[in-house]
């Protein structure tokens, strides 16, 4: 698991499961073992596709509401993510995690700070004695 | 012992309409919403052909994950 989906865990009680992924389906992070995120990654992908052709143009977002729970999968045209949660969720406070986490994933890692390289030594004087 | 009969036939009734009205209630709840980038909202009933699609895939992903 990665920083992103922790946070995502941890800042949202209604948020079950997660799984981050790119747009040809391959897992990038997930709260789950990696066989169920690989399934959970290619069904989402596949609903957000199939959602391309139900409505007008392609979607940005989508909620699937079952009884047994709902679905949400968001894009930002590169990456995706889906998120499970318990049946009747606040879906605008979903769909905003859910943003956000892709928003912070999307951002490069800040580049650790290059040392500062030691100063060479002064030479020891000698004394000179007479 | 007749009125009894009528009581238990009136509640087996009963019990299978409630349950009926239940399971049917539970198919309403069912709804895709599609959200596009100029804000507009598409949301598909349950019961539409369209829908059955994407909620097959949806019920695959929310078994992955466990729910």
């Amino acid at each position: 698991m990665t920083e992103p989906l922790d946070e995502l865990i941890e800042i949202s009680s209604q948020i079950d499961a997660a799984v981050l992924f790119d747009s040809a389906g391959k897992v990038i992070a997930s709260t789950l073992p990696e066989d169920r995120a690989a399934r959970l990654a290619s069904s989402a992908r596949a609903l957000f596709e199939e959602a391309g052709r139900a409505g007008e143009g392609d979607p940005t977002q989508v909620e699937a509401a079952t009884v047994a729970g709902s679905l949400f999968v968001v894009s930002d045209g590169k990456n995706l993510i889906a998120a499970s949660t318990s049946p009747e969720p606040t879906a605008g406070l979903v769909f905003y995690d859910l943003k956000s986490t892709l928003r912070a994933a999307a951002k490069p890692e800040p580049k650790p700070k290059a040392k500062p390289k030691p100063k060479p030594r002064a030479p020891a004087k000698k004394n000179a004695k007479p | 012992m007749r009125s009894r009969r009528l009581l238990a036939l009136g509640l087996a009734v009963g019990s299978l309409l409630g349950i009926g009205l239940y399971a049917r209630r539970g198919t309403s709840q069912e709804r895709i919403d599609l959200y596009f980038a100029d804000g507009s909202l598409v949301s598909l009933h349950g019961d539409s052909p369209q829908a059955a699609v994407l909620l097959a895939h949806a019920r695959e992903a929310l078994r992955a994950a466990g729910a």
